[in-house]
């Protein structure tokens, strides 16, 4: 590839952010989709492998007297710091990873091929299918149809093509209420809860500025209303902070006026805007890179990232949710400005703690295919997958990462899936390996020529089972507490590479390679009991007879 | 009988107790010497026994007729007691004040307890201190000087501060000793004491270094000169390099605690009041401060061979802290429940930690504090860091720890009672009360604290003392603000799956015995 200026560097230092430990000496190896760092010691060999698509920026430090540093951050939050015998070689490798890094057109996901044909490529793009979930939750019912208006896209550009909608909703409702609300968003079906028939509905801000008003999309909340038997009002959530919204109106924007809507009953949510989260985050990595930091460095510089609390008004807007629609019975409409960054993560944090379906491994699949791709939220922009606008990029889609993670944190056996698998999909929306994540809404998003992200986790699915999952355990609605003392800093994602700082031993690998021998283990038990009835061993007499009973009680539950 | 006359009204019916997470009780209030005991008198509800030693605080408040106590317990649990009629209430609060402040240590309920239990082992014979020390065969080489020379030695209650553990010949290639001391009483002057230095460098073959790591800062030694104290001049101990650590002294523990407590206590949906509390306590920085002096005395040991000695002012407090955790991370023994116990025997009872001082308040203890001070909490805590890096390492789990620092504060048992040695000696404690140990190595009882992942494992176990992996202690500081239905439920699965699998390998084996053993013999099957 002529980006490639130098595609091997030898006597390379990977230094160690320990200064105590030794650091190592290797060659360093720039392909076309990846740069790799590899230590050979007499019986070692140890390689380091990171996509190109994972870089977030490359810099060059000053000069010093051991040689010339190149320090690669990562969108994954490694962190590496090479050091470069001869001035040249680092400019180089300097020179090609800025161009690598930041492709101009050729992404990974169109180059990669996992040994698929044709057939089980398209297969695969099949394997999620949100209109099967719309199924799932009951649609279509008395209340809610799966309407076609958007087939192509004609009345709102970034919405999916199938949208749930009120029953009987007139389609001079729906057009009213798209042109009274930003970028034609208009309110649609996130979730339907069928024991309660409330619903979670997303939609952007009104279009209400000061006084404007608009009759469809009064109907629409109309509608959405009349669509809960249970309930004689909805509630609506701008999750935004008071004043932000506030500031909108006087744009032409806003949120929806109380005494204008029948039975609407209006909440703000206080969670802050894409730039906020952008620095926020950045300022939480300073304190994760930090040299030897004391304990108030630390805890001092977690409080100062605000990340935390970040974290805690997106659960706290996911928590307002589900409570109202399984305690209250009421419909919710959510939005934020767009409705493609907080809505999709409130939206999809209530569906999670009111729906154990979500919390299986294809479910989180299923979810985020319907509240953050087919709803169109910018993984292309917020991940800076192309010539990356820095004002777009921003870790909305990590933060609903997080969250999941602390409610596993909080609920350890009502996850069908562990940490890794959270870390992979994030690493995978990252790494445009494949096509799922690539643009920025389902119009955008091409699916010839590549694969799709979620066949290939579910063949690595043994990696990422949580041992402790109980299906039947009754927990339906999760109850999460939400005390800020709840909240703990997530070292597995955001200090994943610095493998020291985490537990030594994991009990996630040994609970994993136990059920793994318990399935072997099970297979061989079937294969004796076979070989023994052949030869007509009785084996289920006396003292052994309680225990081979026992094992079939446990393994029903198991299954 | 003097509890009679401090039991103003020993019983009240009616009597509502709120705890979190927990449904309401009522029932019936009844005062006795030691405890306080809520019963509903219907089957299958709980009965509240709580000892009046555990009541670290109480407050009352009125509304109208109806009275409320609230008592603050030293394991940290708040309840509240709701108890009808003005005078009931003032009366049960203090005779609840009186009973759970009493001055005499043997009118202390492990003299009066008699347990329900047969005693097996007597905890008291468990661990005498020459079998402690067993392994130890080079201590007559390092030490050929008798009693009359240690008693000459110008330490601090040197004769019984003085200890020596020895590194296990398993992980060090030469014999290096780990041991630990008061500080010298070196004064202003720099007084010098002959024997203190020749016993010092004894301890070293010739060309050997040892370390002596001071946990006080040199700022704080050096005030510690003006009391008649001090550290060890260089030029008089050369072979031996003082490292100074800061470790905070005990009196700072104790704001620390209750800081900490306070901020866990906070119902405020603030996340940055809870940080900056969090923070401001200082107690995780603590942890890390004697974690990371723990790991730099394993260090020497393990990484130098080198020997080293430990102390600060009296060597009852950090210096045990310090030595006790290095033995943790390089001796596998005391990662097992008997070796955790010798331990505690060793390093914290008979090296004269001062319990019933340390441990006669707690966190919500509003009073001035005198001596008291969570050394031994800290410590726990501490542990527990190791043992959450270490998942497996450990034979006992968390319920062992927050056992522990349960009993050291409130217990039926006499073993933290009294503050060193002589004073259990004193006290006759090994002839009249019962040893924890007596009760904690019951099989019943000990099956509780077993670890399920323990896999022994023979390596020095180094933990990181990075920030992000030293991790508040939710079990003890947690415990009563949260749910844990969750978690218990969990550690269910856990247990489940390691022994499903245990069973499942057996009964395979068995078949596999069964189908080889028919496999050989040619006679007609016969069942096994």
């Amino acid at each position: 590839m002529e980006h490639i200026i130098t595609p091997k560097v030898e006597y390379v230092k990977l230094l160690n952010r320990y200064p105590e430990k030794k650091s190592t000496l290797g060659t360093l190896y720039l392909t076309a989709t990846h740069l790799i760092y590899v230590e050979q010691t007499n019986s070692t060999r140890k390689e380091t492998w990171v996509l190109h698509h994972h870089i977030m920026s490359v810099e060059k430090l000053p000069l010093t007297a051991s040689g010339c540093p190149l320090l690669i951050r990562c969108k994954t939050f490694q962190l590496l710091h090479l050091l470069f015998q001869r001035e040249k070689d680092c400019q180089d490798v300097y020179q090609s990873l800025l161009r690598l890094f930041q492709p101009e057109e050729e992404l990974y996901a169109f180059l990669y091929n996992p040994h698929q044909n044709e057939e089980d490529r398209r297969q695969g793009w099949e394997y999620i299918n949100v209109a099967n979930d719309f199924s799932r939750m009951g649609l279509s019912n008395d209340f809610w149809e799966i309407s076609h208006l958007n087939k192509n896209y004609e009345i709102c550009s970034t919405y999916p093509s199938i949208l749930g909608l009120p029953k009987n909703v007139s389609v001079a409702t729906v057009t009213g209420s798209a042109k009274f609300r930003s970028r034609g968003r208009l309110p649609a079906l996130s979730y339907f809860h069928k024991d309660t028939k409330a619903a979670i509905c997303r939609c952007s801000q009104p279009l209400s500025g000061l006084t404007s008003r608009c009759v469809e999309d009064e109907q629409m909340l109309q509608a959405i209303s009349e669509a809960n038997p249970n309930c004689p009002f909805i509630y609506v959530v701008d999750t935004r902070p008071k004043l932000n919204a506030m500031a909108n109106r006087a744009a032409g924007k806003g949120y929806e006026n109380e005494d204008n809507y029948s039975n609407i009953r209006f909440q703000f949510q206080g969670i802050e805007n894409i730039h906020v989260m952008r620095s926020s985050l950045q300022k939480l990595l300073e304190v994760c890179s930090m040299k030897s930091p004391s304990m108030s460095d630390y805890l001092t510089g977690l409080e100062n990232s605000g990340w935390l609390r970040h974290i805690k008004s997106v659960m706290d807007a996911g928590m307002f949710l589900a409570k109202a629609v399984c305690e209250e019975r009421a419909s919710v409409l959510v939005h934020c400005s767009d409705g493609w960054d907080r809505t999709a993560q409130v939206c999809s944090l209530a569906c999670i703690l009111l729906d154990p379906y979500y919390r299986t491994i294809k479910g989180l699949m299923v979810l985020i295919e319907k509240e953050w791709i087919s709803f169109g939220h910018k993984f292309s922009h917020r991940c800076g997958h192309l010539d990356p606008d820095s004002k777009e990029v921003s870790p909305v889609f990590t933060q609903f990462l997080e969250c999941v993670w602390q409610l596993s944190e909080q609920f350890p056996c009502v996850f069908e899936f562990n940490e890794r698998y959270l870390i992979e999909i994030h690493n995978q929306v990252y790494a445009c390996q494949y096509g799922n994540f690539i643009g920025n809404c389902q119009k955008e998003r091409l699916h010839e020529k590549t694969f799709s992200l979620w066949p290939h986790l579910l063949k690595n699915q043994h990696l990422y089972r949580n041992p402790l999952y109980r299906r039947s355990l009754e927990c339906k609605v999760l109850r999460p507490s939400t005390l800020p003392l709840h909240f703990k800093f997530w070292c597995g994602m955001y200090n994943h590479y610095d493998r020291g700082m985490h537990p030594k031993q994991s009990v996630l690998d040994q609970l994993l390679s136990l059920t793994q021998k318990q399935v072997e283990g099970e297979r061989t038990m079937t294969e004796l009991q076979r070989v023994s009835g052949v030869v007509g061993l009785d084996f289920c007499q006396g003292g052994e007879s309680e225990s081979s009973t026992f094992l079939f009680k446990c393994r029903s539950d198991q299954i | 009988m003097e509890f009679a006359e401090l039991i103003k009204t020993p019983r009240v019916d009616g009597v509502v107790l709120h705890r979190p997470f927990m449904p309401t009780v009522e029932g019936t209030l009844c005062l006795t010497g030691h405890h306080l005991i809520l019963s509903s008198r219907q089957d299958n509800t709980e009965e509240l026994w709580l000892l009046h030693a555990n009541i670290d605080s109480i407050e009352k408040r009125f509304v109208g007729s109806l009275g409320t106590i609230i008592v603050k317990c030293k394991d940290l649990r708040v309840i509240q007691l709701d108890i009808p009629g003005m005078e009931e209430c003032l009366n049960i609060a203090s005779s609840i004040e009186a009973l759970s402040t009493l001055d005499s240590v043997s009118l202390m309920y492990p003299f009066f307890y008699r347990p329900l239990f047969e005693v097996i082992e007597d905890g008291w014979q468990l661990f005498v201190p020459e079998e402690a020390f067993k392994d130890l065969e080079s201590m007559v080489l390092f030490y050929p000087w008798n009693e009359t020379t240690l008693f000459g030695l110008p330490k601090e209650d040197e004769e019984d501060n003085i200890a020596l553990w020895s590194a296990e010949s398993a992980f060090t290639v030469d014999e290096a000793v780990m041991m630990r001391a008061a500080q010298p009483l070196t004064g202003t002057n720099g007084r010098r004491c002959k024997e203190d230095e020749k016993l010092i460098n004894a301890t070293l073959c010739a060309g050997k270094r040892g370390y002596i790591i001071d946990t006080r800062t040199i700022a704080v030694a050096q005030q510690a000169k003006t009391r008649g104290g001090g550290f060890e001049q260089e030029a008089n101990y050369p072979q031996w390099r003082r490292i100074h650590k800061a470790i905070e002294r005990s009196n700072v523990l104790q704001d620390s605690l209750i800081k900490l407590v306070e901020a866990c206590n906070d119902q405020s949906h603030s996340m940055d009041r809870w940080l900056s509390k969090l923070e401001a306590s200082n107690w995780q920085s603590k942890v890390k401060e004697i974690l990371t002096t723990a790991c730099l005395a394993a260090q020497c040991i393990d990484r130098e061979g080198a020997s080293v000695l430990v102390h600060g002012t009296e060597g009852t407090d950090s210096t045990l802290q310090v030595t006790s955790l290095a033995q943790i991370i390089l001796d596998p023994a005391c990662r097992t429940i008997r070796g955790f116990e010798v331990l505690i025997e060793r390093e914290w009872l008979q090296a004269g930690h001062p319990f019933q001082q340390r441990c006669a308040q707690s966190a919500y203890s509003n009073g001035k504090p005198r001596s008291e001070a969570p050394v031994f909490l800290l410590f726990l805590d501490c542990v527990w860091q190791i043992l959450r890096q270490f998942p497996c390492s450990f034979q006992f789990n968390e319920n062992l720890l927050i056992m522990f620092f349960e009993h050291a504060y409130a217990s039926q048992f006499g073993t933290f009672l009294g503050n060193c040695v002589a004073e259990r000696v004193k006290l006759q404690l090994s002839q009249k009360t019962v040893s924890l140990w007596s009760w904690v190595n019951r099989p019943q009882e000990l099956e509780r604290f077993l670890n399920p992942l323990y896999e022994p494992n023979n390596l020095v176990i180094w933990p990181s003392v990075a920030p992000q992996s030293l991790l508040l202690w939710e079990g003890v500081f947690l415990r009563w603000n949260r749910s844990t239905k969750c978690l218990d439920e969990a550690c269910q699965e856990m247990v489940h799956i390691i022994e499903y699998n245990k069973e499942l390998q057996n009964k395979v084996n068995s078949l596999r015995r069964q189908l080889a053993q028919l496999e050989t013999e040619d006679s007609p099957l016969q069942t096994p």
